[in-house]
């Protein structure tokens, strides 16, 4: 007789199936709730973040996926209604403790939006701002180094190293998101978050920020929030699906596209709904 | 667009299900035509297999449209590429078709009256697996698919008992090798019909599952 597998997890069901946890993380979050006033917007959700992964996080709109981002940097501390509970750990230290100093915390886990959002100042300006700010850097030529550095880094160095003087905002829409993921990297995080860090960009310019974060990734650690499918599936080792403020699934990105285990990942990847 | 998917898939499946029975059919002509030498039946498989290798063409250019036009995941991606090998099996079962119509014919033609065993039961149960694996796919049936590599065994026991009586009917009839020799490579080439009915199950549990089987069942 053969033996019968199971087949996909029930649509009913909404513990989190999948490769949750790993060894060795640099995030820990373990059954993380967040309200806005009496709406509970995210429902115990666990997972570990591992050291230099790309970890992408898709679902339909209003899934909770953004505010579980911005749970990860305290983004959502910015909201008077809203709350969280459970535990988040960053290198084993608790983010939400009492002695965390937030502007230190956001500058470990750093953060680049949907919508490119360059200060209103010079292209070195806006990479130089944090360090500054930070107390990273000694000396001008200290500072001038982290600004090439950082640029390099994010790729656009090559593009406007001859006119740092010119205003951040003149950039193209995909060199402005480059310049903000510069920004971030210049004042040396351990985390980079980025929510839908693509969709104001035109093909040319997603593909270059895709092979940005794959380079990224051998210094960093990389979460990723997108409505692109094909982006989560290209970018990412890691994959988690959300679904109505639950965190449905989590399995690496080739398993999790090709094979999901539960009914709700796979009606959403194929385009059943959302 | 997920509508417009559905119809690419509803069309392809159509397609493909015309193909099969087409070449189930192809199968079924060629054997019969074993038994009650019909030689028209017979010229017609080996006539017409190109309308097999139309359709065979036709149904992967479908298939590598909707990949690139949709990149279907999951369930969907798995049908899709089950289906683009499914399709290159059915197309050699047709081939075999055509060989096993021509050694009916050439036996038909060089003494079939000292042929010294009875193909039907062998053909019959070739025939059933093809049938069981296209049905596996249209019904996505795992259970059925794996039903059929027991069927396999049997087969190749049937093909071992063919080389037996052939090889022990060539000593005692010397003059007909060439129709004992075709007749033998009829039981050949049924077994290896039954090797892609094989494969074909393969890709079913692949794209029930996402498990790849290959050669683990042997």
């Amino acid at each position: 007789m053969v033996e019968k597998k199971s087949q996909l997890i029930s649509v009913d069901d909404r513990k989190t199936v999948g490769q949750q946890f790993v060894e060795n993380p640099r995030m820990t979050c373990r059954d993380v709730n967040v309200y806005y006033g009496d709406k509970h917007a995210v429902h115990d959700v666990s997972i570990d973040i591992a050291r230099n992964e790309v970890l992408a996080m898709i679902g339909p709109s209003g899934c909770g996926k953004s505010t579980f981002l911005r749970c990860l940097n305290r983004m959502n501390d910015t909201i008077d209604i809203c709350r969280v509970t459970g535990e988040i750990t960053l290198d084993d230290n608790d983010i939400y403790a009492k002695n965390i100093d937030i502007v230190s915390l956001r500058a470990l886990v750093g953060m680049v939006f949907q919508k490119p959002n360059p200060f209103p100042k010079s292209i070195y300006d806006n990479v130089a701002y944090g360090p500054t700010i930070h107390g990273l850097t000694e000396s001008k030529s200290d500072l001038d180094g982290i600004v090439e550095n950082s640029l390099v880094k994010a790729g656009l160095w090559d593009e406007v190293k001859d006119r740092l003087d010119q205003p951040g905002t003149g950039l193209s829409g995909g060199q402005q998101q480059r310049l903000c993921i510069a920004r971030a990297i210049a004042v040396e995080p351990e985390l980079i978050l980025m929510d839908e860090p693509c969709s104001a960009l035109d093909p040319i310019a997603t593909a270059k920020i895709e092979e940005l974060i794959a380079e990224l990734r051998e210094q960093y650690t990389i979460v990723i929030v997108t409505h692109n499918m094909q982006q989560a599936a290209r970018v990412s080792q890691r994959t988690a699906y959300f679904h109505l403020g639950d965190l449905i699934e989590v399995g690496y990105t080739d398993r999790l596209f090709t094979t999901p285990r539960h009914q709700l990942t796979e009606d959403y990847i194929t385009g059943r709904f959302g | 667009m997920h509508h417009n998917y559905q119809k690419q898939i509803d069309k392809l499946r159509e397609n493909f299900l015309t193909l099969g029975s087409l070449v189930e059919d192809r199968v079924r002509k060629a054997c019969s035509a074993f038994n009650s030498s019909d030689q028209a039946d017979l010229d017609m498989v080996i006539r017409s297999d190109y309308e097999i290798d139309e359709m065979e063409v036709e149904i992967e250019e479908e298939c590598l449209k909707i990949l690139a036009l949709y990149q279907p995941v999951a369930k969907d991606l798995r049908y899709i590429i089950a289906l683009i090998k499914i399709n290159s099996e059915v197309e050699r079962i047709g081939d075999y078709a055509v060989k096993i119509a021509m050694r009916v014919k050439f036996i038909s033609e060089h003494g079939n009256q000292v042929f010294p065993m009875d193909y039907r039961p062998m053909a019959e149960k070739v025939i059933a697996m093809l049938k069981m694996s296209l049905d596996a796919l249209v019904d996505k049936d795992a259970e059925l698919a794996h039903q059929i590599f027991l069927l396999d065994d049997e087969v190749d026991t049937m093909r071992d008992q063919a080389y037996d009586i052939i090889k022990a009917q060539l000593r005692k009839q010397p003059d007909h090798a060439g129709s004992l020799l075709n007749g033998y490579l009829v039981a050949r080439h049924l077994e290896r019909i039954a090797d892609r009915a094989t494969n074909i199950a393969e890709e079913v549990i692949y794209m029930v599952h996402g498990d790849i089987v290959r050669g683990e069942h042997n």
